[in-house]
């Protein structure tokens, strides 16, 4: 386990050098972020004092090497248009965006693991088939097409739910969080379930082919011949063989959904990360863009390494590591 | 001797919206109180599904439609849900075909056999405990504290079969149905499994239900035999007389079929054909098609006949002792 870790650490930080050097020279090379925010009466002295200001002035690969340097301090640069570091940033919007992700991850397994199960014990009625359309659905329509629907939908032709923000917060350990509230869960509704549909919709499917082959195994009939209560069976026996390719997939995707809220979070106004990144990518803010990039990798790195943990947790026959027994 | 398990003229039928199969038509049979009987017949005779219909764990589309199965003297047919349940695992048990795949894989053994045991009965944790390592003791698993910690994968074939069976043991029940518990199993583990369930049931008095198509196998631990062929029992006796003197020519072909010692270099005989697929079942003797002895009354479906007190076959034309 630990050689396992420690080797998934090193091809890491390879993945993360490599990253940062696409990333950094990738962003780079659009625009020059100067001519945005340098106001309207500066001259040609004034830009250049700014570009010097901002290192802007060096050559590039002389850039990179000082902001990989300050990177291993744990320092990525500071923002232009807002002169903190670009971290401080991201981590002061990242609970806004975590907090609709793991609703919306809540509501994915919430609606459909129920929903998988019943389309996997009763295949072919109208009911379980009306769940495979609509899971079919749900994954092939773009999610701000959604997003602007229920909008309308439901804010301004219904009048139920606010179109924008978060509402009130409760600070929590210095983290503004809506969940608590009743007027931000109210807000946090739309936005984190049209954040779940995709994965709701590949929970359903996952579930029910998991279900389909499951219960059919030789090893429920004899949980059956053992008089094991019928709950029993399917909350332990069958959910536990369910669970390992849904876990497998879902931390996958759980990282693609923070990453990419940035759909859902500009359509609803949510002051995440992702309604950070289109504001810098706007006026080009170079190091928040960089920074925002690193961390979306740094995170997918992690998550990676979360999942194949709890994967050798729920499958007794995966041992991390290849010493196979 | 009245029999612990009683089926009578059970009829087990896959009932679509546009199609119904017949696959047993009418299988009776009985065991008594520590009898192993030998359920003999090919791939597709019925004999697995006989298991299942008599402990009601038929997958759809699968239905018994007629007939009564007697667990001392009471209909199991007409049962509840809920009491089948509590019979399941506790009167009646079952042994599986491929212990690969009976055990669950990411279950360990302790929460298998604990789940079985409170399946029936309310138990502390350490009294399940008590009890698992106990029954792992009975079938002969060496230190099973540790065994009980394990997870199926880490056990070898016969391990597992042995856990199997100290599952279906555990609360000394009736009947044990066993599917081709052996099967998938070396010769050498086949034996030691064989002897092992032989004698935990003469113990108890436990009877059994002994399903297979390896008549070599049957022949060494059953006390009866039943031969089934197409969804039908075609004969019904002590085992040593059965196969000393089948009655049935279908009984007469299986044992011919098993290659013998002094035989060598002779032909093997084979029964000419191959089973009826059910949907195309000749009205009459569903073996006459491939019996060498048929004639035109067996066109018509023979009842089950008593040869003597024990045996019963159904033929018109019954071979007499030493024909063949």
């Amino acid at each position: 386990m630990a050689e396992f870790i420690i080797k998934r650490v090193l091809q890491a930080m390879v993945v993360l050098l490599i990253m940062t050097v696409l990333v950094f020279f990738g962003v780079n090379v659009i625009g020059n972020p100067v001519y945005i925010f340098a106001s309207s009466e500066c001259d040609q002295a004034c830009l250049t004092k700014t570009i010097a200001e901002l290192g802007l002035d060096r050559p590039l690969w002389e850039q990179y090497f000082v902001f990989l340097s300050n990177l291993l301090q744990g320092d990525l640069g500071n923002s232009f248009t807002h002169g903190i570091p670009a971290l401080s940033l991201i981590f002061e919007r990242l609970p806004a965006t975590l907090e609709l992700a793991i609703c919306a991850l809540a509501m994915a397994l919430g609606f459909g693991l129920p929903l998988g199960i019943w389309a996997g014990l009763h295949p072919d009625t109208i009911i379980s088939r009306c769940i495979m359309a609509f899971s079919m659905i749900a994954f092939s329509l773009p999610v701000f097409w959604i997003g602007l629907i229920m909008i309308l939908t439901f804010s301004v032709q219904l009048g139920w739910m606010p179109a924008v923000g978060r509402g009130d917060t409760v600070d929590v350990f210095g983290t503004e969080l809506s969940a608590l509230t009743l007027d931000g869960l109210h807000h946090l509704v739309m936005p984190a379930f049209t954040l779940s549909l995709i994965m709701m919709a590949i929970v359903i499917r996952l579930t029910r082919a998991g279900m389909r082959e499951v219960i059919f195994a030789d090893y429920i009939k004899f949980a059956r011949a053992n008089g094991i209560r019928e709950r029993r069976i399917l909350t332990t026996h069958v959910m536990k063989n369910l669970l390992i390719p849904i876990v497998t997939v879902l931390g996958m995707e759980f990282g693609g959904v923070i990453a990419f809220a940035v759909v859902v979070e500009s359509i609803f106004s949510w002051p995440g990360v992702g309604k950070m990144l289109i504001d810098a990518i706007g006026v080009l803010d170079r190091p928040l863009i960089v920074a925002y990039l690193i961390f979306v990798v740094f995170m997918f790195v992690v998550l990676n390494l979360l999942v194949d943990i709890l994967y050798s947790l729920l499958d007794p026959r995966v041992r991390l590591g290849g010493n196979q027994t | 001797m009245t029999s612990v398990l009683n089926v009578k003229d059970l009829h087990t039928s896959f009932v679509m919206p546009d199609l119904t199969i017949a696959a047993l038509q009418g299988v009776s049979l009985s065991v008594d109180k520590g009898e192993i009987l030998g359920l003999v017949g090919e791939s597709g005779s019925g004999k697995t599904l006989t298991g299942f219909s008599i402990n009601r764990l038929l997958s759809a589309p699968g239905r018994v439609v007629q007939g009564e199965v007697l667990l001392h003297g009471q209909d199991v047919l007409s049962l509840g849900e809920e009491d089948m349940r509590h019979l399941r695992g506790r009167r009646i048990a079952m042994i599986f075909q491929d212990p690969m795949m009976t055990l669950n894989p990411v279950l360990r053994i302790e929460t298998q056999m604990r789940d079985a045991l409170r399946a029936h009965e309310k138990m502390s944790k350490a009294m399940a405990r008590t009890r698992a390592i106990a029954a792992l003791d009975e079938v002969g698993i060496p230190a099973p504290e540790s065994r009980l910690r394990s997870y199926p994968h880490e056990l070898s074939g016969g391990m597992r079969q042995r856990v199997a069976i100290a599952i279906a043991l555990l609360h000394q029940p009736d009947v044990i149905i066993a599917d081709e518990p052996t099967t998938a199993l070396d010769v050498t583990i086949q034996g030691q499994i064989l002897s092992l369930v032989q004698n935990l049931c003469r113990d108890r008095g436990t009877a059994l239900i002994w399903i297979t198509h390896d008549l070599a196998v049957v022949a060494g631990i059953a006390d009866r035999l039943a031969v089934m062929y197409a969804g039908r029992v075609v004969e019904i006796g002590p085992v040593d007389d059965l196969l000393d003197a089948p009655a049935h020519p279908y009984t007469r072909g299986l044992i011919d079929s098993v290659p013998a010692r002094g035989q060598r270099g002779q032909r093997l005989k084979q029964i000419p054909g191959r089973m009826p697929a059910l949907t195309e079942l000749p009205v009459g003797c569903s073996f006459a098609p491939r019996c060498e002895h048929a004639k035109a009354a067996c066109a018509a479906l023979p009842d089950m006949t008593a040869l003597d007190a024990e045996r019963s076959v159904r033929c018109f034309y019954p071979l007499a002792e030493g024909s063949a």
